[in-house]
């Protein structure tokens, strides 16, 4: 074989395994995705919205894990949300090239992909063993933890999109520098900043770890967030690994849903952000 | 412009011209009042930025401060003994600690080379209107919760892997030379094995989609010169393409090893916990992650919890080497960007 036909022959194998490994990322998302559809529908039903979970054996429902997961990721979302877009604006509008700037932009990075079981384990030490028990607030609070990054982030890189004529003009006009921040960049980027939010609610609605040492888990239904509280992670978990067919049947049908609206909260936010870019 | 990855964390280039000409935009000099709360609002943000900072401060501290009791009684040899008692109070990391880096290390081996064909064909064989379909597809991989993987893991990739997998990867090499070891024992499907098969599949789309984002800034003129003198799309990867975005894809990498590490639920579903160091991949075995999941609910004892923390203040020390290198590798490239080569 002459040197032209290996280099062909090679550059034609290397194409083909790419292929294949495509093929393998994308062979994983549809075999996970349809079992858990497959075995979610299959445990879906009414039932699941109208009852608490259950003791070992019975039938019931998730009521209590869905409002508790709505009430922590919510309150989390509230909490992470205004220190996101702060600390966002100042890195992008004020901070830029400064060492502070610089520093934070590092360490907001880092805790972008900091393993959220050691904040489960920092929000046990600063707040459960202080206080003595287990709560809902301290769920929140380790969510918060994991959210503020990706607001941070995806808030600085969206104000950085602004021309700066746009910040000049107004700056011009004779407006303070906190004016042109609100009234004029950050209303450019609406819908990007609100992708930030979204992704973050995203990442945190499915973390599992955070909870385990914080809001832990409760078998009846409770809006008091000082109290341990149900969540839909914590609860699939446990059910999960439990030998019940009940409880693996639920766990099944809580993973569905927080897959479902998951992936949908991702769906929403790239179509967000796609309408920013795209103005 | 690629839409932002909040996941992995990659810059999608962005136009930094604006800013960077204007470093110091003017100050208005109004009226005295809006002044001040000009003044005020600067103040604020600055607040919030610096608490971000002090979040990662406040963490180290924390679990510093509550580990102290276990790093007393223990010292360094905590990171050298094999032993893990909760009824003597003997306490080594050694176990979750070889768990941790051999699943990494199983996930990375898979994952790696499996990220660059993805990234190879996303950027140059893929025609334009699948990329962002594709592109998205796999970056969902990365927006399924873990614990998804953990049930799918144990409930329906574990049995089939015990059954199918593993005595295969036995007859093939069971009896060769060093390797051997490796792939013996009983095919169960749960074991640090398994474990890091799962692990890869979580960690591919952060390292393939880093390592998109980077092959696409490698300037058109030095992919189409190379093909101008005749070279096929595999040369202009492997010689053009990798050389020019090292720095990027080790960064990419590091990422997705940051990752690998401190993933918690999709491994304590399939790893086995059992406190031991096994020659072979097919028994059960322990992560720093998935010890703290099992565990730490139930340690009554304040050694025990003490020690469960060492374990987390390890591996946060851990992770946060290795992301300070993915970033500080990233960053280095960007700075690159604008230099003619």
């Amino acid at each position: 074989m002459n040197l032209y036909d290996r280099r062909l022959l090679k550059n034609r194998f290397n194409l083909v395994m790419s292929l294949a490994t495509m093929v393998f990322g994308l062979f994983f998302l549809l075999w996970i995705l349809g079992v858990l559809f497959y075995k979610g529908f299959e445990a879906l039903s009414p039932t699941l919205f109208l009852q608490d979970t259950p003791p070992p054996g019975a039938a019931g429902g998730l009521r209590n894990a869905i409002v508790g997961s709505v009430m922590i990721v919510g309150l989390a979302t509230l909490i992470s949300t205004p220190i996101g877009i702060m600390a966002g604006i100042y890195l992008a509008e004020y901070g830029r090239d400064t060492w502070v700037a610089r520093v934070t932009r590092f360490v907001n990075d880092i805790l972008l992909s900091a393993p959220s079981i050691v904040i489960g384990l920092f929000i046990y030490s600063v707040v459960v063993a202080r206080t003595g028990h287990f709560s809902g607030w301290a769920g929140s609070l380790a969510l918060a933890v994991i959210a503020v990054p990706v607001v941070v982030r995806t808030t600085e890189n969206m104000l950085l999109l602004v021309p700066g004529s746009l910040r000049e003009a107004a700056v011009a006009m004779g407006a303070p520098m906190s004016t042109v921040i609100l009234k004029v960049t950050l209303r450019a980027v609406r819908a990007g900043v609100m992708t930030g939010i979204l992704l973050a609610v995203a990442r945190v609605s499915g973390e599992t770890a955070p909870l385990l040492f914080t809001a832990l888990n409760n078998q009846f239904f409770t809006v008091d967030m000082s109290a341990p509280m149900a969540n839909l992670p914590v609860v699939i978990f446990q059910f999960a690994m439990s030998p019940f067919r009940e409880w693996q049947e639920l766990a099944w049908a809580g993973a569905l849903l927080i897959t479902l609206s998951v992936l949908i909260i991702n769906i929403v936010a790239r179509s967000l952000f796609r309408q920013q870019s795209g103005r | 412009m690629a839409p932002p990855n909040s996941a992995t964390g990659v810059l999608p280039s962005l136009p930094l011209d604006d800013h960077r000409v204007e470093r110091e935009p003017p100050r208005p000099h109004g009226r005295a009042m809006a002044h001040w709360k000009d003044r005020l609002f600067e103040h604020a943000t600055l607040a919030f930025a610096l608490l971000v900072l002090a979040m990662l401060f406040a963490i180290l501290l924390a679990l510093v401060v509550a580990a102290l009791p276990a790093m007393e009684k223990f010292g360094f040899g905590f990171l050298t003994t094999n032993v893990w008692n909760p009824v003597t109070m003997q306490f080594g990391a050694l176990a979750p600690m070889y768990g941790t880096l051999v699943t990494s290390a199983i996930a990375l081996l898979i994952a790696v080379p499996v990220s660059f064909g993805i990234a190879l064909f996303l950027t140059e064989m893929c025609p334009v209107w699948l990329r962002r379909p594709l592109g998205t597809a796999v970056e969902l991989l990365a927006a399924i919760p873990s614990i998804i993987y953990g049930m799918w893991g144990l409930f329906v990739f574990a049995p089939y892997f015990g059954d199918y997998i593993q005595p295969a990867l036995t007859r093939v090499f069971g009896n060769v030379w060093i390797l051997g070891p490796l792939f013996q024992g009983a095919p169960n499907g749960i074991g640090v094995l398994s474990a890091g098969v799962i692990l890869s599949v979580m960690v591919i789309p952060f390292i393939a989609s880093v390592m998109r984002d980077v092959f696409e800034i490698v300037p058109p003129v030095l992919k189409e010169s190379a093909y101008g003198v005749g070279a096929t799309t595999w040369e202009v990867v492997w010689n053009v393409v990798l050389p020019y975005t090292r720095v990027g894809v080790i960064g990419g990498v590091m990422l997705g090893l940051g990752r690998a590490l401190g993933e918690t639920m999709a491994v304590t579903f399939v790893i086995g916990n059992a406190y031991r160091i096994s020659p072979s991949l097919f028994d059960a075995g322990n992560s720093i992650a998935s010890a703290l999941a099992n565990e730490f609910n139930e340690a009554a004892d304040p050694v025990h919890s003490a020690a469960l923390l060492s374990l987390g203040l390890l591996l946060f020390v851990l992770t946060f080497i290795v992301l300070a290198l993915s970033r500080l590798l990233l960053s280095q490239l960007a700075k690159g960007e604008g230099r003619t080569t």
